[in-house]
């Protein structure tokens, strides 16, 4: 039983405005409220009947989870919001995408001290594939790409720069502009850049180009090799391929020039 | 149908169209099979029935490589093969060669066995027929994964067509509660906020008025105000919400939460009286910090340390006092802030120096 204002006048009040509504046809919004709790209820078990066929092809198909994310964007719905919405809790979506959130958020962290907080998503993927051990589901790169667009809600830099035809993933709270975003993405085919690439590349003044290469190195996303021919390299160990990178422990890097 | 040869000694049988080859099975025995790979077709093209002719496919082959398996013929003078359908099935045998012929498919996925068209009978099943067998199964497997597939996005179709309904039901009350078209109580906006977390719909309206959080956001709060204790203090009062997020999770193992519903417990600590706090950073970092652990302390701790070695980079100070180099940046930064130290930025890294000014 609900209260609403109390005394005569108020009930006379309420009553003349109810009247007016329904004469004009139009249904009030508690009367829609109630009418959305029986409905949802409806809706339940028809999720609860499809999840019964079919939950496992969620699980299994990765192009399953694209049709299903995309046609819930559709319409307006986020399955992802929360661990208690029926999507979650039904069809086990919360679950997987949550999880992979966690090793994500891991594998930035662990490599951080290398790699300033910027990846490809290549390679996150590969080391978040090999730390769910090889019984574990498969994830697909959208499966990151959507774990990812979720944990930006918790602040701390979460963001994917496009770069060569795929993304990096930055994991750090970095200030990266459109002229931080555009050298990384000259940097992308060698892994490192020179100042004079950066002049004649994108037709910037040196001084732009230097501010730009020293704000990667301050945020850590750079390192300097003084000791190149020619002109000294700024090397970006995100774009590092394994070939060319070697782990280095948190005491190691520090020990580094920056 | 059957298959003459120069001589015929393969005459009655069916033939069998996969991906990968073409087959011909002696209708009486069997065990008699034999077979070609679509690859070695150049060609190959209808001959219309007759009076007295029955309609034929010819197929005009490349020349046998080397490496042939043994089959009925070492060679022949004949560069092609003809299969005469003297009952029916022409039609529909041509357009389906025309289709694997045209997709090719056997050049992505490389048939896992070698094809033995051995006519030699052994005890029990033969390979040759047991490998008809096995794409049969295959491709009844393939038809029912694509029914399984097809099946399950039509029932999705409609579920989302139900899902929709929902959701222009929860605009429809969205919008009258901004207009205010009836009274609305406490209660029932409760309840319709719950009912939009259930469905994952977002309501700017309601979260104007009545922020994001719902019942089941205050209970995990309190949930999380117990469980977090501990692991604040031993982390010096503070920890990234990502770090939380992590160690939440790990220890629930299932029924995780999704880092919204991290962010809408923290975000009522506040109203709810708890010992905890979520902030936020200028750099956008949000942290969950023990009340306890007032900002005075965290301050007058950067400037003691500071002073104490002269200067500090961030990652000194975190190894100082064992925190995250993340969350030692912050403290300098506030203590920066609030102008009790002052920074050196070079190319060799942030340092911050006591404000003697």
């Amino acid at each position: 039983m609900h209260r609403r204002g109390v005394g005569a006048g108020a009930i006379a009040k309420k009553k003349f405005a109810e009247a007016k509504y329904k004469e004009r046809g139009t249904v009030l919004a508690e009367d829609q409220i109630a009418q959305m709790s029986k409905q949802l209820e409806t809706f339940r078990s028809h999720l609860e009947e499809f999840a019964s066929k079919h939950k496992q092809e969620i699980r299994k198909s990765s192009q399953f989870r694209v049709q299903f994310q995309e046609m819930c964007a559709t319409i307006g719905v986020d399955p992802l919001a929360s661990g208690k919405g029926f999507w979650s809790e039904m069809l086990g979506v919360g679950d997987f995408y949550y999880e992979l959130g966690v090793q994500i958020i891991e594998v930035c962290l662990a490599l951080k001290h290398r790699n300033g907080g910027l990846i490809t998503l290549d390679e996150l993927h590969q080391r978040v594939l090999k730390g769910r051990g090889k019984f574990a589901q498969d994830v697909s790169q959208d499966d990151l790409v959507r774990a990812i667009k979720k944990l930006k809600a918790m602040g701390n830099g979460f963001g994917m720069i496009p770069v060569g035809g795929s993304y990096l993933v930055q994991s750090v709270p970095a200030e990266l502009n459109m002229d931080h975003t555009v050298v990384l993405q000259l940097a992308e085919r060698k892994g490192y850049v020179t100042v004079s690439e950066v002049k004649e590349g994108l037709k910037w003044e040196r001084e732009r180009a230097g501010h730009v290469l020293d704000h990667l190195l301050k945020e850590g996303l750079a390192w300097l090799d003084m000791q190149a021919d020619g002109e000294p390299q700024y090397w970006l160990p995100a774009l590092f391929s394994d070939l060319t990178s070697q782990d280095v422990s948190p005491e190691e890097a520090n020990q580094m020039s920056p | 149908k059957w298959l003459r040869l120069a001589s015929a000694k393969l005459d009655v049988g069916v033939v069998l169209l996969s991906t990968h080859r073409l087959v011909w099975r002696d209708q009486k025995n069997h065990e008699c099979c034999i077979s070609i790979p679509l690859s070695q077709i150049i060609f190959f093209e209808e001959q219309a029935a007759g009076v007295g002719k029955s309609a034929k496919i010819v197929i005009h082959l490349h020349p046998a490589p080397t490496n042939k398996e043994p089959g009925p013929y070492q060679h022949s003078k004949f560069s092609y093969i003809k299969l005469s359908f003297k009952e029916h099935g022409q039609i529909e045998f041509y357009r389906r060669l025309t289709e694997e012929m045209t997709q090719k498919r056997w050049e992505n996925t490389p048939a896992s066995q070698p094809i033995p068209t051995a006519t030699a009978s052994q005890a029990g099943r033969t390979r040759a027929v047991g490998i008809v067998g096995i794409e049969r199964k295959l491709e009844e497997k393939r038809k029912e994964t694509d029914k399984n597939i097809s099946e399950a996005f039509e029932d999705l179709n409609k579920l989302m067509v139900k899902a929709k309904e929902m959701v222009e039901l929860s605009r429809s009350i969205a919008s009258k509660i901004k207009e205010k078209q009836g009274d609305i109580t406490e209660d029932e906006t409760i309840r319709f906020k719950s009912y939009l977390l259930s469905m994952g719909i977002a309501d700017p309206v309601t979260r104007e008025t009545h922020g994001s959080g719902t019942h089941y956001h205050m209970q995990l709060a309190k949930q999380l105000s117990d469980m977090l204790q501990a692991p604040l203090e031993e982390r010096g009062g503070m920890m990234a919400l990502t770090e939380v997020y992590c160690l939440v999770n790990r220890a629930r193992g299932m029924e995780l939460l999704s880092p919204e519903d991290l962010v809408n417990a923290c975000k009522m600590f506040e109203s709810l009286k708890l010992p905890l706090r979520l902030r936020v950073f200028d750099s956008g970092v949000m942290v969950v910090q023990l009340q306890s652990h007032s900002e005075e302390e965290m301050i007058v701790s950067a400037l003691d340390n500071v002073s104490d070695k002269g200067s500090l980079t961030a990652e000194e100070f975190a190894k100082l006092l064992g925190l995250s180099v993340l969350l030692s940046k912050e403290r300098l930064l506030l203590a920066e802030k609030m102008g009790h130290l002052c920074r050196d930025d070079s190319v060799e890294g942030l340092r911050f120096y006591p404000n003697l000014f």
